[in-house]
């Protein structure tokens, strides 16, 4: 029940707008993220924005873990 | 970037295992807080992957389980009233009751519907003028913002057909119970992804500070799990417990503001009763008394009977950490997801139900 998935904002009208998951185009409640931009990723809770994805921080959290693989190839 | 397939990589993931079998050498049990989690490290095989000196073990991390039977036959209850429409979240339905589920009461002509979201419940409410609308609201903090979101809603579109049962329900509290309760070990907690995105990384400092366990917020690909369990077997080994956050896509240390104001306008913190542990103090939601006309429990009386656990089900020892589906007698046999026994077997984050799809002939 605490399912959130990345979503992608095409759309704003007042609290509301669309979304894409996957191709597939979804309504969506902006309520819970107000600073919200057409672009963004949203992470997508039962129809509300719970979020909108930190992109920064995702690169930076690839780049940690390809990091930590590589120390653990060099060992192992 | 989609945010997702990055997170799957198997060349990165075998490298990053490698790195934990390297490193590990404490034997430590990690709790999988989230039911989230359990069908994501069940479906990707993690649990096979980890140093025998690592367990993973399931936590109360799903709604629908730790939501009480009383409170489920009060929504049972609720359901057979004439001219009331009840919503619900698709898990719910068929969990058995004291006395049938929500979906036995369909089919005895109760109007019960699914809804994905709680503002499909309140259009059903805006389109049925002359019924009464009931929205079943559990959930943890993911939730409980959508649920204060539609009452705030409902108070703005001035519709007054529309009830929320409150059956919300808040992790830090459950968590410090388990710990205090102690029947199970816990060397390291991976905390839920969700929950912590609204409430974000500082309402767990207690964890590691009272109780000296690790605690590290983990996303949902197999990658970020990798990376939680990588992080909290760091802390084990280096004797440092603290918060640490894997998930920094998608969690801040201070939450969503909005959504915690939205929460502290609609709900006050109450005692709330979990399946399985019993009543836990400041650790469920309630209606305020601002809002106590969006309230079902104040609107109706309801008198569901008394309510009786399903005979044999261990569901409340699975969810406290002290058992494994396979260890209940009935899991396989008189209990499956055709013909769930309890909740564990039916909802989707249930470890039951991820045991029963995942876990091999073992499971």
């Amino acid at each position: 029940m605490c399912l959130a998935i990345p979503a992608k904002v095409k759309s704003i009208e007042g609290h509301e707008g669309d979304v894409e998951v996957g191709g597939i185009s979804r309504k969506a409640s902006f309520m819970l993220t107000p600073e919200v931009m057409v672009g963004d990723y949203v992470l997508l809770h039962t129809g509300y924005a719970i979020s909108i994805v930190d992109e920064t921080e995702a690169k930076e959290t690839l780049k940690l873990l390809e990091e930590l693989a590589q120390q653990g190839a060099v060992y192992s | 970037m989609q945010f997702i397939h990055e997170y799957r990589d198997p060349d990165l993931g075998r490298k990053l295992v490698q790195r934990i079998h390297r490193k590990s050498r404490k034997p430590a049990r990690l709790m999988e807080f989230c039911g989230g989690h359990t069908f994501a490290i069940l479906k990707n095989g993690i649990r096979d992957l980890l140093p025998s000196n690592l367990e993973l073990v399931s936590g109360p991390g799903c709604p629908v389980c730790v939501t009480a039977i009383s409170d489920l036959d009060k929504a049972i209850f609720l359901s057979h009233l004439p001219q009331t429409i009840t919503t619900t979240f698709g898990d719910m339905v068929r969990v058995p009751g004291s006395h049938g589920s929500l979906a036995s009461a369909r089919v005895e002509g109760a109007d019960v519907r699914i809804v994905y979201s709680t503002m499909d419940a309140l259009d059903i409410a805006q389109e049925n003028p002359q019924s009464q609308v009931i929205f079943v609201g559990i959930g943890f903090e993911t939730t409980a913002p959508t649920i204060a979101a539609s009452i705030v809603e409902a108070q703005r579109r001035e519709i007054d057909n529309y009830h929320v049962l409150p059956l919300g329900k808040l992790c830090p509290p459950v968590m410090g119970a388990l710990l205090k309760m102690g029947e199970t070990k816990i060397d390291g907690i991976i905390g839920p992804g969700h929950v912590s995105t609204i409430i974000g990384s500082r309402p767990y400092e207690f964890i590691p500070r009272e109780y000296g366990v690790p605690f590290v917020i983990s996303g949902f690909e197999p990658l970020d799990i990798l990376l939680a369990v990588e992080m909290l077997v760091e802390q084990i080994e280096e004797e440092d417990p603290k918060v640490e956050i894997a998930y920094r896509r998608g969690v801040k240390p201070e939450g969503n503001a909005r959504a915690q104001q939205l929460m502290e306008e609609v709900f006050e913190v109450s005692n709330a009763n979990w399946r399985g542990i019993g009543e836990i103090p400041r650790s469920g939601l309630s209606i305020r008394e601002k809002f106590s006309h969006f309230d079902a429990l104040k609107a109706y009386d309801i008198e569901p009977g008394l309510s009786r656990e399903p005979k044999g089900c261990i569901c409340g020892e699975i969810l406290r950490g002290i058992k494994n589906p396979q260890d209940c007698r009935l899991f396989r046999r008189a209990c499956t997801p055709e013909n769930p026994v309890g909740p564990c077997m039916v909802s989707s984050e249930g470890s039951c139900a991820a045991y029963y799809r995942y876990g091999g002939e073992d499971g």
